[in-house]
């Protein structure tokens, strides 16, 4: 990435391994991955959510909160698809800093949080109600824990790579998930659909998108010195 | 032949008078980590379980379709009562209460007239349904102080906490599972499943003493709504939650000695539970610094 800009700076070890190593080999440039992730077909209707049941909840919310299992940008953009590098990875740091995974609103913010194995995970609850959290994992260990209003972040880590679904059993309309991967090269699609994955060193690489109603899809791509290629996806949506 | 015969003959007595001597003699028996035999489990496995849990071991029997709930899926290795943390695996010896005390209000029975033995046997072969038993060692029990002296300041305090960790949202306010939370509650094979009814007896799956009710609050009971408090509650804090939650028992017991007084004398000063309650227990009120105390007197 900015390695001039980083090796400059002598802190974190880690960083600083890291670097030293593509020092004494200086790698060619970086490439990065960039394209959209479209749909075509039929989307599914995302509902209102009635938070009656939890007047706390309903009070932070003007209009009716939506479902978030699949949304759509503009000109058939899928938005919030977990695009990243299932394999040629040539090598991604462990992740240090924490990811944050909100309970808000009775919501769940960032619906689909990154994470990295191992990745350190804090989930704060922000309401004025008790929240469980319930992944419902199967390649790591399936807990559920309880966060009562103002009870501190429950800090997590997650071993095994996994699409991990996440529940509120106490509210059942919180659905989301932690997307914890074996690479650091992962972005989600924005609201136009289009992403970037940076800093790739030459070489060939499965990219694969991963959306939860939708499924997940794979393309080989190979990555020259400084190249940029384009990859789109195009998911099948079904209403149902 | 007849030599055989025979031979079998005095094992089958001695097997029954190990059966029924044992039967009475183990009670309060504990089962050593790694201390079945799978091999010799099969065999029992396919003559006592095999019929609800499944020759596959998944919960799926030919008497599955019957039951509800519905046998446990030994695949997932994911298990209601245990002596360990939320996420971890149980212990041998939890599978082993578990098969020997049987779960009230379901469709498994106690199997304390199997020998010892034959249950042990039992847990090691339903181990090996699931590789999560070669992959992974079971979780630290977790540590159960010395439980704290039944009063009313007790009771009063774990009332204080059923409002503001909301157990009453699944609960309900009375403890009669009418929470408002209560109709939507799915297990993690997305069943529908009710949550505990304190108004109906005093007898729970996981056991039902009061140390078994300090176990289900911390460790929670894996693959159903009821999560693991251990981050959020104090040991003491549990301890009055659990004399509490007695008190919405309809039995006799030292809670409900020390508190049906209390409640008839003080029936109107009790704040109401549940949604309607008053701010100074609400959930609400946790989040904001507890108001300071009035400074202390100097008088004499």
């Amino acid at each position: 990435m900015h390695t001039k800009h980083i090796a400059s700076l002598t802190f974190i070890a880690a960083t600083a391994v890291a670097t030293t190593g593509a020092l004494r080999h200086p790698r060619p440039a970086t490439g990065s991955i960039s394209g959209t992730v479209t749909y075509t077909g039929t989307m599914p209707k995302m509902k209102p959510i009635d938070m009656a049941k939890e007047p706390s909840c309903a009070a932070q919310h003007k209009s009716p909160v939506m479902t978030e299992s699949a949304v759509a940008g503009p000109s058939n953009s899928l938005e919030d698809v977990v695009v990243y590098i299932s394999a040629g990875d040539q090598g991604s740091a462990p992740a240090t800093t924490a990811a944050r995974y909100d309970q808000r609103g009775c919501q769940y913010v960032p619906h689909v949080a990154l994470l990295q194995v191992n990745q350190p995970l804090e989930i704060y609850n922000d309401d004025k109600t008790a929240h469980n959290i319930h992944p419902l994992a199967k390649q790591n260990a399936e807990w559920n824990k309880s966060q009562p209003p103002g009870a501190p972040p429950l800090k997590e880590t997650f071993a095994k790579a996994e699409f991990i679904p996440v529940k509120c059993n106490i509210h059942p309309w919180m659905h989301g998930y932690f997307a914890v991967l074996n690479t650091s090269h992962a972005t989600q699609s924005g609201e136009d659909g289009t992403f970037s994955l940076k800093g790739l060193p030459p070489g060939k690489y499965t990219v694969t998108a991963w959306q939860e109603r939708f499924g997940a899809q794979s393309q080989e791509v190979t990555v020259g010195n400084g190249d940029t290629p384009k990859v789109n996806f195009v998911f099948k949506a079904t209403p149902y | 032949m007849k030599a055989q015969t025979r031979l079998m003959t005095v094992l089958a007595v001695a097997g029954l008078l190990a059966m029924t001597s044992g039967s009475a003699a183990d009670l309060g028996a504990q089962m050593a980590q790694g201390a079945g035999n799978a091999k010799s489990g099969e065999a029992s496995y396919k003559r006592y379980c095999v019929g609800c849990h499944g020759p596959q071991g998944d919960g799926r029997g030919e008497n599955a379709q019957w039951i509800e709930p519905k046998p446990r899926d030994f695949t997932e290795a994911l298990f209601k009562c245990r002596s360990t943390p939320t996420g971890t695996l149980p212990t041998d010896n939890d599978l082993f209460q578990a098969v020997t005390r049987g779960f009230v209000t379901t469709n498994m029975p106690p199997w304390r007239p199997l020998t010892v033995d034959t249950r042990q046997n039992l847990v090691a072969y339903i181990k090996t349904f699931s590789p999560k038993w070669r992959s992974q060692a079971p979780g630290t029990p977790i540590t159960i102080p010395a439980e704290t002296p039944v009063t009313t300041a007790s009771i009063l305090h774990g009332r204080q906490l059923f409002q503001r960790v909301e157990c009453w949202k699944c609960h309900g306010p009375a403890g009669r599972a009418d929470g408002p939370a209560a109709s939507t509650l799915t297990d993690s094979k997305d069943r529908p499943i009710l949550p505990y009814n304190f108004s109906t007896g005093t007898r729970f799956k996981c056991g039902s003493t009061n140390t078994d009710m300090y176990r289900v609050i911390m460790t929670g009971l894996d693959g159903t709504p009821m999560p693991s408090f251990a981050d959020q509650l104090q040991p003491n804090d549990t301890w009055d939650l659990v004399h509490f939650l007695r008190t919405l028992q309809p039995a006799h017991s030292p809670e409900s000695v020390v508190w049906t007084p209390y409640r008839q004398a003080h029936a109107s000063e009790l704040p109401v539970l549940g949604a309607d309650a008053p701010a100074e227990i609400s959930p609400t009120d946790s989040a904001t610094p507890p108001p300071t105390p009035a400074p202390p007197t100097t008088t004499p």
